[in-house]
């Protein structure tokens, strides 16, 4: 007799959970944005979204994300292929993660002393005689900053999924005669696609609204949605063009959410034999 | 059935403290009585000393809080559930406060000290007769520049210096709207109050030019990268400027001849005060002359307190760059409040400038 009314009420404290601090905070953030300046029920705020500055203010946003994301992938895809290989993978899987325990805002004032002019690389730089540089404030330290950042989230995933990859799969590639490299991409790639998507996920959608990183490091050379929300609200106080730039996030998210969407296809052909 | 009586009760439980924390941060300026005032300042912006000392005289005990922006500090007022009695915020949202109706008038009875204030800082006009407002401390915006390391001699005496090829890369800008696009009417001789589309139009383009020049856009941490020599100019407030020359004295600061921007400080009583005779009180006690000279000692800005003045050393006070004469004064102009429209309009084409640098 476990039949629907009981189902239904294990759905009571997931949906109240869901209404209070999702869909509310949500239809708040959509219902400030339709509301000008002097609170009058407005449609502009969208119309000026479309101006050229915030279109142009998105365009920067995703491909500071993008590039972020890529050189992320990029280190973190093998990093967590030969973390699976190593002895003691748990271990070095911690020492990796360890630092994101450490307060975001610590870690970028601690960049500001490591770029800077008197700072350890400058003093390397010196030392081997290419003289010191203007490190901070660039694109360059302000994608550096950020991949450090996002890597242990992008690893995590991908290491998992690699993890869960059946060894038998990969003899058996080798055994039908596939090099290397097609045993990767047709075998090994494929399989742990999914870890890769959440690895994208964590880290593109943080990436689009970073704000902090903006300002200490990049020194406001490098503007993001974040920036914007942050001034509409607290400079501006225009919540409702904060409210219309934040609801165009949440869209983005969704987006994205929908392209790296996990497709469930049955687990036998992902995870090793249970 | 248990498991989702439980979880439902977590969820009630988890929506009730929020509820909760939320009200108490409401009302941490909480329980203002007769014997207690809150005072809701900028931060660094007092001599913690004086509180006790204000305790000792009147028996009022004094609970402080600080706020980074004069727009928080609003915000803060407006929500209500605060009961700050005595904030000290800048002269533009003294007018905005007052259209929108927050303060309380002062009772020019209960606060005798006036008398010590230099004529020159009242009754000006984003306040007249002093209505709802006392002058606190009063400053400068300009350029500190630290000539050990610029190689050519810069005087800055006029904003064009910024826009000098030499300085590539050179110049820190502070993150605020009203200080860049200000700097750029100045720059061209316009008011930094302008609301003419042509004159901001030709500031912006002004300002575009600037680029090549700016190091970067930043907040309080200019203060420590002038102080360590990362940087070697900075578009910055002339207290925060003073803070630098503390430690780094190969520091200097100027105020370029064009013009530029006057701010005033000052003590205001919220309409949401609970012990407005207590904020009165207050509003004396830091008008007092060994009192003002003190916190101006401990502050750094400059104090409008003529009495307080005559007790302070010297050299501080006869220091051009930080009192600067009458005749300087004059060219400098103060911040009206543009209304949101424009004050919107000021912070697009900031972000605008921020998008160009790339």
């Amino acid at each position: 007799m476990q039949n629907k009314s009981t189902k239904a009420l294990y759905l009571i404290p997931y949906g109240a959970w869901i209404l209070l601090f999702v869909v509310a905070p949500i239809a708040l953030v959509v219902y400030y944005s339709l509301f000008d300046i002097h609170g009058d029920f407005t449609f502009s705020n969208y119309k000026a979204f479309f101006s050229s500055v915030y279109l142009e203010l998105t365009l920067s946003s995703f491909w500071y994300a993008f590039l972020i994301t890529l050189f992320s992938l990029l280190i973190s895809y093998p990093t967590a292929y030969f973390l699976t290989k190593t002895k003691h993978k748990q271990l070095w899987l911690l020492l990796i993660i360890i630092p994101s325990w450490i307060n975001l805002l610590l870690k970028t004032y601690a960049f500001i002393g490591i770029f800077g002019q008197y700072g350890p690389i400058n003093a390397f730089f010196a030392a081997i005689g290419i003289g010191s540089t203007q490190l901070l404030f660039t694109d360059f330290s302000f994608i550096f900053v950020s991949v450090y950042i996002f890597i242990p989230f992008m690893i995590l995933p991908i290491f998992n999924a690699i993890d869960r990859l059946n060894p038998a799969l990969i003899d058996a590639s080798r055994d039908l005669g596939a090099s290397p490299w097609t045993t990767f991409r047709r075998v090994i790639l494929p399989l742990t696609m999914n870890g890769v998507k959440s690895g994208i996920q964590v880290t593109f959608i943080p990436a689009l609204s970073l704000f902090m990183i903006t300002r200490l490091i990049a020194g406001n050379k490098v503007i993001t949605l974040g920036t914007a929300i942050e001034q509409q609200f607290l400079v501006t106080q225009n919540w409702g063009m904060g409210s219309t730039i934040a609801v165009f996030l949440i869209l983005f998210m969704f987006i994205i959410m929908l392209f790296t969407g996990q497709k469930e296809k049955g687990g036998a052909s992902v995870g090793k034999t249970k | 059935m248990k498991d989702i009586i439980r979880a439902s009760v977590a969820v009630i439980v988890v929506s009730a403290l929020l509820l909760y924390i939320n009200s108490q941060l409401g009302k941490t300026s909480g329980s203002t009585g007769s014997d207690t005032i809150t005072v809701y300042n900028w931060g660094e912006y007092l001599d913690p000393e004086l509180l006790n000392q204000f305790t000792e005289e009147t028996g009022i005990r004094v609970i402080y809080e600080t706020f980074d922006s004069n727009e928080a500090m609003m915000t803060k007022v407006e929500q209500g559930g605060t009961s700050y009695d005595v904030a000290m915020p800048s002269e533009y949202m003294i007018e905005k406060m007052k259209e929108d109706d927050l303060l309380i008038p002062l009772d020019h009875s209960k606060i005798p000290n006036l008398k010590n204030i230099d004529p020159y800082f009242l009754d000006l006009p984003f306040d007249p007769g002093n209505e709802y407002s006392v002058p606190y401390f009063w400053g400068t915006v300009g350029i500190a520049f630290n000539p050990d390391l610029l190689g050519k001699d810069f005087d800055f005496t006029s904003w064009e210096d910024l826009w000098s090829p030499e300085l590539r890369q050179q110049v820190i800008l502070v993150d605020s709207a009203r200080e860049v696009i200000g700097m750029g009417l100045n720059s061209l001789g316009y008011s930094l109050n302008s609301t003419d589309e042509a004159e901001l139009d030709a500031a912006s383009a002004k300002l575009d030019e600037l680029t090549p020049n700016v190091k970067a856009i930043i907040g309080d941490e200019i203060v420590e990268m002038m102080r360590r020599n990362e940087a070697a100019i900075a578009l910055t407030w002339s207290g925060q400027a003073l803070d630098m020359m503390y430690i780094n004295e190969s520091i200097d600061f100027a105020v370029p001849e064009e013009g530029s921007n006057l701010w005033f400080d000052n003590m205001i009583i919220p309409k949401t005060a609970a012990n407005v005779d207590g904020a009165h009180q207050f509003i004396n006690f830091m008008l007092d002359a060994e009192v003002a000279a003190q916190n101006a000692d401990w502050v750094g800005y400059s104090t409008p307190n003529a009495a307080g003045l005559e007790l302070m050393d010297p050299e501080v006070t006869g220091d051009e760059r930080f009192y600067p004469d009458e005749e300087i004064r004059e060219r400098l102009e103060v911040y009206r409040n543009l209304g949101p429209e424009m004050t919107g309009e000021y912070n697009e084409r900031f972000l605008r400038f921020k998008m160009g640098m790339n």
